[in-house]
């Protein structure tokens, strides 16, 4: 009965969608209010009813009610309960639920936080997020409807994919799609503006915190999802190059392109319609991710059900959603460009710069993703894209964007004097390329030209910001200036200088592991010491070890450093009781400059020898401390008062062009 | 410089930027993308003998064998019309099986032994890598050997769940 009524919140939730999308932007156009005023009531009961089928999924899967085929597919009673809870977004249904739960959450806190909105803008905003959800729910109940029941019900479930049961991958799913979902927000804060030829600062600084708060879910799923990587698939890499990887990526590259855009777009008024393009970009290339796990187009490590009639809506989809969108664009764009001027040396050319990059790199990680789609339309066969492309596009690029991130925060708005810049800027600039030189040398420590590059780079970006921050201090009027400005309402700067911080934390991370990172295969008897950088890995052979729904080989390993026993490790190879297949627990000795990991391959010949692999990874968590203070900086800029503050300021416009007519 | 001057010296840097990222871009992948082709290609020599490729197909039954001492393994790969034999030495991933479909990336010895660099085998029961299943539905079509066998492998591909392969 439960399922049913899950199934039935979610017809209904399509229901309200539909007048969602119509009645609020139907009154916008002709002025009537109560019409418009719909916008937020519809949004909070499209969110109730989401929730309510959310609420129905998870009873059944805690209560192990196999008569749903869902459940029976990705539960089962062993299954400890806090998994029972993330195998809801285990598999393809569910994890479609969770994405339009979010869209709903999302739609709620627009109505909920834009009390000064104009009307007929948030009505225009809620009804593209309508027409969004219209299409998903269609996706969920048509295609792919979790509460379809099975019969006869099975005594047992399948069981959750080993894989995902673990914490890490508990949280990891929710962070990204809420990034995925959020930056529907600033899409359809750029279609409503489109539709209402009205795009001015006031647009831009409604939807920065939105796209902020949407790029800091989706940094930390995507930090997430490596660090889960490279814990649980044993195999010690942090970055695969992976499809679905990939999709994930590209939104995230064109949302930090547009949060820049944005700052543009709101300080200066320039960089229009170039911002709008971005917000559109941003979305479909999230729903372009959803089209690539789900249709399972491409190979990759977490490819979903491959079905094609999902495939072919998603297709169907996205074409529309992208089609549409810039069909609007083209018509309404060169009624809204314009803008700010500027001079080539600018604190918004530095900004273009990075922003040309970041869409650079966003197409290039499209073009290698898609490659393989295209050869084999083509007829030029099948091919794949091994990850140095990939590397070597993005060490070809990046150096000029960290260049100009290093210039631009000290840079003045409009126009500023390459004299000034060179008088701030001497410094940091002699200094990194002496650490350039050292380290390429390798003169102090072995090193190569790539060593050399990144922890130069990384030395430019620190310093700079410590010199931006200095002037911007003695414009406070020294450190009194910093409290004031955290106490009160300019954290924005704070969050930008942390975030940046954080990029150049994540080049010496990626550097040094990429270059000083050790990894050993080898075949070790009980009894056999191996030794890595300094540490000696003694091998005291592997003991069958029985866990609560799996059975595993647990090796261990004593770990020496110098004489002094430093850790004991116990990396397992396990075979779940539901299914054959065998899953490798990484042993992992983690520290803030290396980590020392240890994973078994299999076991060889009769004296109980194992296929052993052994890693020593220096620097490797400062790659997730980046994505931290990169989600910490995001925080800070959120909670910028002026967002808060601005928004009552602005005078309430009667609506856009099209309202009036 | 005009406000006209500024935006040409903009767009012309643009048109510059792209054009060589592009050139770059296309130039690296010709060296960095490794084409697949099935044991009946390798056999009819179609494959390159001096480049990087990927090699699919099921692991033949019963032709898994480990070197004595060291880490070095050798299998049959299979698509039902003809056979490779592929060398690796290093760990295997979690999934690789007998009878199962696995994918191979290195290159072909002079001894007619494809000496990979890496292996990727699937991720679930459920699961064939795209290629390897082409590979064996284009055997069937040819109706060479064993054809419902491999028909029976292929239909598999398009229902798996959490799938996929990894790399090591």
């Amino acid at each position: 009965m439960i399922p049913e009524l899950g199934h039935f919140a979610l017809i209904l939730a399509l229901g309200l969608a539909l007048v969602q999308s119509v009645v609020p932007l139907w009154g916008s156009f002709n002025g009537r209010r109560p019409w418009m005023e719909m916008a937020r009531p519809l949004a909070w009961g499209q969110l109730t009813f989401l929730a309510v089928a959310f609420a129905c999924l998870l009873q059944a899967f805690l209560t192990d009610d196999f008569s749903v085929r869902y459940v029976a597919e990705q539960s089962n009673t062993l299954l400890p309960q806090i998994y029972k809870v993330s195998a809801l977004w285990g598999g393809h249904e569910g994890s479609l639920l969770l994405w339009v739960l979010m869209l709903g959450l999302w739609g709620a806190a627009v109505a909920a936080f834009s009390r000064n909105l104009p009307l007929p803008m948030i009505s225009r905003v809620i009804a593209v997020q309508g027409m969004v959800a219209i299409g998903f729910l269609l996706f969920t109940l048509l295609t792919s409807n979790p509460f379809e029941r099975l019969f006869p019900i099975p005594p047992e479930g399948r069981d959750l994919n080993p894989l995902l049961q673990d914490p890490g991958l508990a949280v990891h799913p929710p962070m990204l799609y809420m990034g995925y979902v959020g930056f529907s927000v600033a899409f359809s804060f750029a279609i409503a503006a489109l539709i209402g030829g009205k795009l001015d600062a006031a647009w831009a600084r409604w939807s920065r915190p939105w796209t902020t708060v949407a790029w800091i879910f989706l940094t930390i799923g995507i930090a997430l999802g490596s660090w889960w990587a490279y814990y649980e698939l044993g195999w010690g890499g942090w970055w695969f190059w992976d499809p679905v990887e990939n999709a994930s990526f590209m939104p995230w590259l064109a949302g930090t392109a547009l949060m820049h855009s944005l700052a543009v777009t709101e300080k200066r008024g320039a960089f229009k319609s170039w911002t709008v393009l971005l917000a559109i970009s941003a979305f479909s290339l999230s729903l372009l991710g959803t089209f690539l796990v789900r249709s399972g187009v491409l190979t990759s490590v977490h490819a979903f059900a491959t079905d094609p009639s999902r495939g072919t809506f998603i297709l169907a989809f996205l074409v529309i959603v992208i089609g549409g969108s810039l069909a609007l664009y083209a018509w309404r764009a060169p009624a809204v460009s314009g803008g700010g001027r500027f001079d080539l040396v600018s604190r918004e050319s530095f900004l273009l710069v990075n922003n040309l990059l970041l869409a650079a790199l966003a197409l290039l990680v499209l073009f290698g993703t898609l490659a393989p789609l295209i050869y084999e339309a083509a007829g030029w066969g099948k091919i794949s894209v091994g990850f140095p492309w990939f590397n070597t596009m993005f060490i070809a690029l990046s150096p000029f964007l960290v260049l100009a991130m290093g210039v631009g925060p000290s840079t003045r708005w409009k126009h500023d004097e390459p004299g000034r810049l060179a008088r701030l800027l001497w410094v940091p600039l002699i200094l990194s390329l002496g650490v350039l030189a050292l380290a390429s040398t390798g003169l102090m420590f072995p090193g190569n030209l790539w060593v050399g590059l990144g922890l130069g780079l990384s030395t430019w970006l620190v310093l700079t910001h410590l010199v931006s921050l200095k002037e911007r201090l003695r414009n406070k009027g020294g450190l009194g200036g910093l409290i004031g400005d955290l106490r009160n309402r300019s954290r924005s700067f704070y969050g930008m200088w942390l975030a940046h911080i954080g990029v150049a934390v994540f080049i010496v991370g990626a550097t040094v592991v990429s270059n000083f990172g050790s990894e050993t295969d080898l075949r070790m008897s009980p009894g056999d010491v191996h030794e890595v950088a300094g540490y000696r890995f003694q091998f005291n052979g592997a003991q069958p070890h029985d866990g609560p729904n799996f059975r595993a080989q647990r090796g261990e390993f004593v770990i020496y450093k110098g004489e002094r026993q430093i850790d004991v490790l116990h990396p397992e190879k396990r075979s779940y009781l539901s299914g054959g297949m065998p899953m490798t627990e990484a042993g992992i000795d983690p520290g803030f400059l290396r980590d020392l990991y240890v994973s078994l391959g299999e076991p060889v010949g009769t004296q109980g020898d194992w296929a052993v692999r052994i890693y020593y990874k220096p620097y490797v968590r400062w790659i997730w401390l980046a994505g931290i203070l990169m989600a910490l900086g995001g925080l800070l800029a959120v909670s910028d008062g002026r967002y808060r503050t601005a928004r009552k300021r602005v005078p309430v416009p009667a609506g856009g062009g099209l309202a009036r007519a | 410089m005009k406000a006209r001057q500024k935006r040409l010296v903009l767009v012309g840097l643009a048109i510059v930027g792209v054009g060589v990222a592009a050139a770059l871009a296309l130039k690296a992948l010709q060296s960095n993308i490794s084409y697949f082709f099935s044991p009946t290609q390798v056999q009819a020599k179609e494959a390159p003998a001096d480049h990087v490729f990927r090699l699919g197909g099921l692991v033949s039954e019963g032709t898994v064998k480990r070197a004595d001492d060291g880490l070095t393994v050798t299998f049959d790969v299979t698509d039902m019309a003809e056979t490779v034999r592929v060398s690796y030495t290093g760990i295997l991933p979690d999934l690789f099986k007998e009878g199962q479909g696995a994918v191979a990336r290195g290159r072909l010895g002079a001894d007619g032994v494809f000496y990979a660099e890496e292996v990727l085998a699937k991720h679930d029961e459920e699961y064939m890598p795209p290629e390897v299943a082409d590979t064996l539905k284009t055997a069937h079509a040819k109706g060479m050997t064993e054809a419902a066998d491999a028909a029976r492998v292929a239909e598999q591909t398009g229902y798996g769940s959490a799938a996929g392969t990894v790399a090591q």
